[in-house]
């Protein structure tokens, strides 16, 4: 017990720890649990975007061009769709890593493991400095999320995502630093296996992001 | 007596930490029974409180004019009544049998996540307090319970009062998402051997139905409190019509959330019913699968009928009608339920305790109240009754009539199993009868009241329109349950020391839970049982009740569990009292039972949690708000790299 890093001992307090029901590990089944919950989740929030979709009455708007009558100012669609197919590109590839970096704690490849941990932090890293450089050039343009309904809807729902992805670096990043510290050893793979699902489902988020905000028009 | 249970020669005194005894021992406690209780008093607690406030409520309706208390306290004790009632009492009053009793009744020594379970209730217990303690600032929610955005936007309700609302529900959210996950993977994964889902105890079946209601809803509601939250304090337009904002997007969510919430609050007490009526009738719960797919069908129905709430709205006749179709059907499963508990009773030799009591009148009052609340599903009718008194009549006939009456059930017949005493049964009769006669003298009249005109949620009502014998009688009724609750808290806190000793297993029950002392030791089994049909401790004590029941081979039939030593199977049942003789069971230590270390990791993470919020409410403090979430931070990480169980190396 002593070596296990991240809450996921066999909570079923015992000195034998006979095996759970299903055979299956309880964070893996909690995560599972959560994931049903976290779909739920950001399932009203896209929802909400989209009801939203071109009720505001006033601009920017995310792909069609806007005159503002009071100024003058011309605004034309404010999504930037070639600079983040190239962002969600780089998330997919994080997904890849992941991949990578649990196949190697199950090997007990802890040169491998060390490289793709590292590696899919620092994509999902790269993801948010995309997310932060749109943002703020959103806000430059003049859309905040108190401009109107897109704005708030918009930040609010890929603001949320970015946290989860923010988490889920932060959560690498604790595994590679038990890595380089003293090495996960294979019977931990599970630990990595529980982040891993957590970041294939914000992955699969983004997908769905991508398509419903970016790609409809 | 004592002989005839060898206990573990203990030569030297055993180390004792301060977190084994006094205060610390609850403050750090991860042991499910002992969370089990501290939900149970708290929620008691509030039940008191929300008592309080509806008492209020009756008073100033008493009479017409009145002015005993203001239109603008009256909005308050009625939002509060309401908030407390569903968050603070039944939903953790709930809470406390999942946690008492999930993991006796699958045969397990502890939830999956023990420390998780001690962060759930200590976020609760914070959220409780936080929404409370507006009372003390002259700035209780005012907004409803449903808290109807745009009314509850910054705008509408300035002040503090909606967001101490706002706050203290996201708060609890929390604590009821991290109980969800963790009573989940504790059904799938921790049954005993031989318990497999169609064994498992009807009270286990609704709670695990329950969490699932739970997972999914909250992030919905969590959804829309996040946006009304952002639009009172960061200046985001979700609900500002002027923005071009839905007028409905708040109550889609909120009702989204909201009907699951009807079947989170009901589920549980049907579950507690199930347990109780088949015990005292001797016979097995009629058509088990059948309650357990109807319970299934229930909550996945529960999904699909929110609108119902919203028919005033003016929807359109397509969502009008689809959504009075569904309400139609979901009354099916409801039905079979009714049917299946008289078909539990039918025949069988009933033994009318209190428990009993209480659990029939579930049957017989949620039956009117589901019965109004068919009505209610034809959108003509609905449209007549909406907003009025009969609203309030038909769900305090589910959430009192239903949901109390089957959770004061579960208290009766659960009481020995935690405190190791019967609560006094003359007492008890008392207390049923003032409740349920006061319930009805209540509630009753106030579907004539509502089909008299009178409006839900109005400080007073002029003289001369028919509505004062009714209200008269409403607040006879208040007074009758408040006697009655009296009588319940007397009984209570007396029979907590004088109360006649359990035994293992007073009532002659059929599930695992009865098989052990009372209370339960920290490790609940010796050794994990084995389980071979749907009523374990029928099949060995009365066998002749379950000879209708799947079972294993014979050869397994067997029940064997050994407290200290001596197996269960060979002691002399019901009323056995050698084994619950204080220290006659050993403890996990001497047994070898390694169990998990207390510690107040989960107290300092859900405190340091609560107080970002209380840094938010604040005005944003952000220096508090800062120092708050980094101290969760750190905590989370100090919890999460401790190992759960002492180092054995």
């Amino acid at each position: 017990m002593a070596t296990a890093a991240i809450d996921t001992h066999d909570a079923h307090a015992g000195g034998e720890h006979p095996p759970t029901s299903t055979g299956l590990n309880n964070t893996k089944v909690a995560i599972w649990a959560f994931i049903g919950s976290e779909c739920f989740f950001f399932a009203s929030l896209i929802s909400t975007y989209l009801i939203y979709r071109g009720r505001s009455p006033v601009g920017p708007f995310p792909h069609d061009t806007w005159k503002d009558p009071a100024t003058g100012h011309v605004f034309k669609g404010i999504l930037n769709i070639p600079i983040t197919s190239v962002s969600t590109f780089v998330l997919l590839m994080s997904s890849l890593a992941m991949v990578l970096a649990h196949s190697a704690v199950v090997r007990g490849d802890r040169k491998s493991s060390k490289i793709w941990l590292a590696a899919t932090a620092f994509l999902g890293a790269t993801f948010l400095g995309f997310q932060a450089y749109e943002f703020t050039s959103f806000v430059h343009e003049g859309l905040t999320i108190h401009t109107n309904l897109f704005g708030s809807s918009f930040f609010v729902l890929t603001g949320f995502h970015g946290a989860h992805v923010t988490a889920g670096v932060i959560w690498l990043l604790t595994l590679l630093s038990i890595d380089m510290k003293r090495g996960l050893t294979p019977d931990e793979a599970i630990n990595v296996d529980v982040c891993a699902l957590y970041w294939h489902f914000v992955d699969v988020v983004w997908i769905a992001i991508f398509t419903l905000v970016y790609l409809i028009k | 007596m004592a002989t005839t249970v060898s206990l573990p020669e203990t030569p030297h005194r055993e180390p004792t930490h301060k977190y084994e005894s006094g205060v610390w021992s609850w403050l750090a406690t991860t042991d499910h029974k002992r969370i089990g209780q501290l939900y149970l008093y708290t929620s008691l607690f509030w039940f008191i409180v929300g008592g309080i406030e509806a008492a209020i409520i009756r008073a100033q309706l008493y009479n017409p004019n009145s002015h005993l208390v203001t239109a603008q306290t009256y909005n308050e004790l009625f939002t509060m009544h309401g908030t407390t009632m569903i968050f603070l009492v039944i939903m953790p009053l709930s809470a406390a049998f999942f946690n008492f009793l999930i993991p006796l009744q699958i045969g397990a020594r502890d939830v999956a996540f023990p420390r998780l379970n001690a962060f759930s209730y200590w976020v609760f217990l914070f959220g409780g307090l936080f929404l409370n303690s507006s009372w003390f600032l002259h700035a209780a929610p005012n907004g409803g319970w449903f808290g109807y955005a745009p009314l509850t936007t910054r705008p509408f309700s300035p002040g503090l009062n909606i967001d101490f609302w706002v706050i203290g529900l996201q708060i609890l959210g929390i604590s009821s998402l991290a109980a969800g996950f963790n009573f989940i993977t504790t059904i799938i994964n921790m049954r005993a051997p031989g318990m497999h889902f169609m064994r498992m105890p009807i009270f286990s079946w609704m709670a695990f139905v329950t969490q699932f209601l739970i997972i999914l809803a909250f992030p919905i509601i969590t959804v829309a409190l996040t946006f009304l939250m952002l639009d009172r304090f960061f200046g985001t337009n979700f609900y500002e019509i002027q923005a071009g904002a839905d007028p409905l997007l708040w109550q889609h969510l909120f009702w989204l959330f909201g009907h699951p919430e009807v079947y989170i609050l009901i589920l549980p007490a049907f579950g507690l019913v199930s347990e109780v009526l088949p015990v005292f009738s001797r016979k097995p719960l009629f058509g088990y699968p059948v309650m357990v797919y109807s319970g299934i069908l229930i909550a996945t129905l529960g999904f699909g009928v929110w609108a119902h709430h919203m028919f005033a709205a003016g929807m359109g006749p397509i969502a009008d009608a689809f959504f009075s179709i569904t309400t139609m059907l979901i009354a099916i499963p409801t039905g079979v339920k009714i049917f299946n508990w008289l078909g539990t009773m039918w025949g069988g030799s009933l033994r009318f305790t209190t428990a009993m009591k209480f659990a029939i009148g579930l049957v017989a009052l949620f039956t009117i109240g589901g019965i109004s609340g068919v009505m209610h599903s034809s959108p003509p009718s609905d449209l007549q009754q909406t907003d009025s008194y009969f609203i309030v009549a038909h769900f305090h006939y589910v959430l009192f009539g239903g949901s109390m009456m089957g959770l004061f059930a579960g208290l009766y017949f659960y009481y020995p199993k935690i405190t190791g005493r019967l609560l006094n049964e003359k007492l008890g009769n008392w207390h049923f009868w003032l409740t349920a006669i006061g319930m009805n003298l209540t509630f009753f009249p106030m579907h004539f009241l509502g089909l008299d005109g009178m409006p839900r949620r109005i400080s007073s009502y002029d003289a001369g329109q028919g509505w004062e014998s009714n209200n008269h009688l409403a607040s006879y009724g208040a007074a009758l349950i408040v006697l009655g609750t009296i009588f319940f808290a007397y009984n209570w806190f007396t029979s907590l020391r004088r109360g006649a000793v359990a035994g293992n297993d007073p009532w002659g029950g059929a599930t695992l839970e009865w098989m052990i002392p009372s209370p339960p030791p920290d490790y609940n089994f010796a050794t994990i049982p084995k389980v071979t049909s749907r009523y374990p401790l029928w099949d060995r004590k009365s066998p002749e009740l379950t000879v209708n029941v799947p079972h294993d081979s014979q050869d397994e039939q067997k029940m064997d569990v050994k407290i200290g030593g001596q197996s269960t199977g060979t002691a002399s049942a019901p009323s056995d009292t050698k084994l619950n003789a204080p220290h006659a069971h050993p403890s996990a230590r001497q047994l070898g039972i390694m169990m998990p270390t207390p510690t107040t990791k989960p107290l300092i993470a859900a405190f340091a949690l609560g107080t970002v919020f209380v840094g938010l409410i604040m005005h944003k403090n952000l220096p508090i708000m800062l120092t708050a979430a980094a101290i969760f931070v750190f905590s989370l990480y100090n919890w999460l790299l401790t190992p759960l169980e002492p180092e054995h190396h």
